[in-house]
């Protein structure tokens, strides 16, 4: 009975390893499909001029396939809602780990938890509806459906991805080193800046890396708020199409199979790669610059 | 006793919330000497240690009634900043807790939060701390290196002398080589015959054998209590009270 | 070495007392971090309060009981309610119990190491693979690869495999609260490690494993990029009879009205209404996760 025991453990054990391999069974499916649907674009052009070249006519007679515009409308779009919710959820996490009052924290925590629980789409709709008419009047600007606007809704939407990660980071920081720079007569202020911040940088910056990834991938919004123009934006306030409100827009009219249909795949590849080397190396610094204390991490 | 009266604390109480931690507890501290405070565990003396330099402040729900007197001045006062008052008070902590900075940077904190900015007298600072706590030997050939790689118990005189660099008058030292191995106390000890002489010393320590090597003057806590206190010839030798009587020679705690 | 007066502190011997000015500086920037903080409340009431404002009059009985009618223009929305409900479900049934397996391997079984750190860093991926790109995968597996066409299962696995992260996460985050002692003692009683896992840590940390699950749950229902090719559809009046029927979704059914609807302007109230009702599910959800999560860290503490 005993071997048997064992016999059943040992499987066990296997069992379990092997549906925790699940995740990266899928990751690879993941890739293994967008290539095979995406690569056959590249018989028609080279990837210089796909990832390059200036024009996404898809629907043209001849089609162009140049993704530039939707990069460049993505990276836009992208480090405009950081400068946004870097400040903003950075400060918003030392309140919340070191300033706050008990009482207030568990109030203002689960606002934040509840604005990221917010769908994306609503945020797309408030954008559209509230936000635009407002940006158009204000800026006096021929429409509000435009980068700014998107990386607003974007920003609010990475905000609590960069607070909860860097709360983590901050309240991690062991307390007797705290109390070491108290002692030596610092305020809280210079403890904050001069110790708890240099200790907790490493995941401050893993949860701006996350924030980042999640913006550049979000779709509703930028399908709903962004106005739509596949051309390099020239300001803040010109309409554009990242990558990911490109694929939403038109995979349902592309053509099943046809050169339209592959180069959507192929863009949500060339997306895919961003976002995959933005979580590797938010990991990377996770892992390598581990904080010390009790990060979790 | 002769010597200067430097610290006086008068009819001290502290709560957390409605617990009442330390009770009705009255004790001076003089120039010069080092002060010992023993007592068996959860007695309350690392509690009357940090309300010496208002670290209790950080906990909520705290509340401290009576007087602590330093140079005749209560530094519970609303007119006293505590960053001022912390920087006049010293302390060094029970486990060695460097900041993850170099062994430079460590030393010299306390100097730049204070406003130093002169870089010759910040080095001339951090050499000058180094050496009073006996470490400028060990790490001069690295003091660019990270404070985290030296040993225990060079961390820990790694945080005493970042405490002496800006010349606190007092220093408190809450069970100081509890982490540390058998030599590495030793040397602590002997920093601390150094010290006294140009410091203030109160150090709460959990061990007679140490608080009768280094100490002037003991002072015996029990349940939140200061018991007795006398020098610490007397207290060891000619304990007056039964229960000091028992705790020293080792019939509980 | 440097000799200095050492009864004086070195703060009024060498550098002016600028404490003020410290204290000031410490003032402003506390202002400014609380600031921060209230913007991101002010964001959320603000959403709020438009969607309330604008959506609470569209909301009645028939709104939530009757299929669209006159090609969308009038009518409630209960196709695109139910929709919701099972591709959420059927998510979760997908990713609950792969979750969980997941959770008791890597925080029971795995040592560290090089293995460990490989299936963490696909867990860590596969939390930032972007929404679209599911659905695009959805689409080229699900539907075409596997042939399920557009449906509810092909949905369901789609939003199953995008909210598996955070039931992982959530899962491993509950067993580590479960005390060391807790293991030790049940091993200490001759239990094998299987049964000290189903009688004693799971059990312990099922009211965390339940948050994670509400919300999983939420996030898949507010999801809209991932069914929009695998098995939401504009329109069908019919609730569905089987898994493999197309279906009606709330958050596609806002994407669709306010963009590509026929009147997107009258149908204003449709859509904050819907939005509202999206809103308060989604919410609703997500606070009784927090109340959960709140009575549950109560517990621990005493």
């Amino acid at each position: 009975m005993a071997i048997n025991r064992q016999f059943k453990e040992r499987w066990m054990r296997r069992f379990f390893f092997v549906i925790a391999s699940t995740s990266i069974f899928i990751l690879l499916l993941i890739m293994i499909f967008l290539f095979a649907e995406g690569l056959p674009i590249f018989k028609k052009v080279s990837l210089t001029d796909f990832i390059f070249g200036k024009y996404w006519y898809p629907t043209s007679e001849p089609p162009e396939f140049g993704i530039f515009p939707l990069i460049a409308a993505s990276i836009s779009v992208t480090v405009l809602s950081a400068v946004i919710s870097i400040p903003l959820g950075v400060m918003t996490a030392i309140y919340l780990a070191e300033i706050a009052a008990f009482k207030v924290r568990e109030i203002v925590k689960p606002m934040v938890e509840l604005l990221a629980a917010i769908p994306s789409v609503v945020i797309g709709f408030f954008g559209m509806v509230i936000v635009s008419p407002f940006l158009q009047d204000m800026f006096d600007v021929a429409t509000g459906l435009n980068l700014f606007n998107a990386a607003l809704m974007l920003g609010f939407m990475s905000v609590p991805t960069i607070c909860s990660i860097s709360e983590d980071a901050v309240s991690s920081v062991p307390r007797a080193m705290k109390e070491a720079s108290f002692a030596l007569g610092a305020t809280h202020f210079e403890t904050i800046f001069k110790v708890v911040l240099p200790a907790s940088l490493s995941g401050i910056t893993t949860s701006i890396i996350l924030g980042m990834s999640r913006a550049i991938g979000e779709t509703m919004v930028v399908l709903m708020v962004a106005g739509g123009a596949a051309m390099i934006p020239l300001s803040i306030f010109d309409p554009v199409r990242p990558m990911p409100a490109s694929i939403a827009a038109e995979m349902a009219e592309a053509p099943f199979r046809g050169d339209h249909y592959y180069a959507l795949f192929a863009t949500g590849v060339v997306l895919f790669c961003f976002t995959l080397m933005f979580n590797i190396i938010a990991d990377h610094i996770a892992y390598k610059y581990k904080q010390t204390g009790d990060s979790t991490l | 006793m002769d010597a200067d009266l430097k610290m006086s604390v008068k009819q001290l109480n502290f709560f957390y919330d409605k617990f009442k931690a330390l009770e009705n507890i009255s004790l001076d501290f003089y120039a010069g000497h080092v002060t010992a405070l023993i007592g068996p565990s959860g007695c309350g003396k690392s509690t009357f240690l940090r309300c010496l330099n208002r670290m209790n402040d950080l906990i909520p729900k705290s509340r401290v009634e009576g007087k602590i007197l330093l140079d005749n001045e209560d530094i519970y006062d609303c007119a006293v900043n505590v960053a001022t008052l912390r920087s006049r008070i010293g302390m060094v902590f029970q486990k060695p807790n460097p900041f993850p900075k170099t062994i430079f940077e460590n030393v010299a904190y306390g100097l730049r939060v204070n406003g130093i900015k002169d870089k010759t007298l910040i080095a001339d600072r951090v050499t000058e701390s180094l050496n009073q706590a006996a470490l400028w030997d060990e790490v001069k050939d690295r003091i660019y290196d990270s404070a985290l790689e030296l040993s225990g118990g060079q961390q820990q005189r790694l945080c005493i002398a970042r405490a002496l660099a800006i010349k606190p008058e007092v220093i408190l030292m809450d069970e100081p080589a509890s982490a540390l191995d058998p030599i590495a106390t030793q040397k602590i000890e002997e920093l601390i015959h150094q010290l006294k002489k140009m410091f203030t010393i109160i150090i709460v320590t959990h061990n007679m054998q140490q608080a009768a090597r280094v100490s002037d003057i003991t002072a015996f806590f029990y349940m939140g209590k200061l018991i007795e206190t006398d020098k610490t010839d007397t207290l060891f030798t000619r304990p007056k009270l039964k229960q000091t009587e028992d705790y020293i020679t080792g019939r509980f705690g | 070495m440097t000799k200095t007066d050492v009864k004086k502190p070195i703060t009024e011997q060498l550098a002016l007392p600028h404490i003020k000015y410290r204290k000031f500086k410490q003032t402003i920037f506390f202002a400014l971090f609380r600031f921060a903080a209230l913007i991101n409340g002010t964001a959320l009431a603000i959403i709020l309060f438009f969607l309330l404002k604008n959506g609470y009059k569209a909301i009645n009985w028939t709104f939530l009981t009757q299929p669209p009618i006159d090609s969308m223009t009038k009518g409630g929305i209960l196709p695109c309610i139910v929709g919701t409900l099972y591709l959420s479900l059927g998510a979760i049934a997908i990713s609950l119990p792969i979750g969980i397996a997941s959770a008791i391997y890597l925080n029971e079984y795995a040592g560290s190491g090089r293995v460990l750190r490989i299936i963490r860093l696909g867990i860590n991926n596969l939390a930032g693979v972007p929404s679209v790109v599911f659905g695009l995968f959805g689409l080229a597996f699900f539907v075409i690869y596997l042939k399920m066409g557009v449906s509810i299962l092909a949905g369901a696995l789609t939003l199953g495999l995008l909210s598996l992260p955070v039931i992982i996460g959530a899962t491993e985050e509950a067993l580590k609260t479960v005390p060391e002692t807790y293991r030790e003692a049940s091993l200490g009683l001759g239990a094998t490690k299987l049964q000290t896992i189903f009688r004693v840590v799971l059990p312990c940390a099922m009211p965390g494993i339940l948050t994670g699950a509400i919300l999983g749950i939420s996030r898949a229902a507010g999801e809209t990029a991932p069914i929009m090719f695998t098995a939401a559809v504009f329109f069908t009046p019919d609730l569905p009879s089987s898994i493999f029927d197309e279906i009606m979704a709330l958050p596609y059914h806002i994407y669709v009205l306010s963009t590509a609807g026929t009147e997107i302007e009258a149908t204003r109230p449709l859509q904050y209404g819907t939005s509202l009702v999206l809103i308060v599910l989604v919410f609703g959800m997500n606070l009784a996760a927090i109340l959960l999560r709140a009575r549950l860290r109560k517990r621990m503490h005493i």
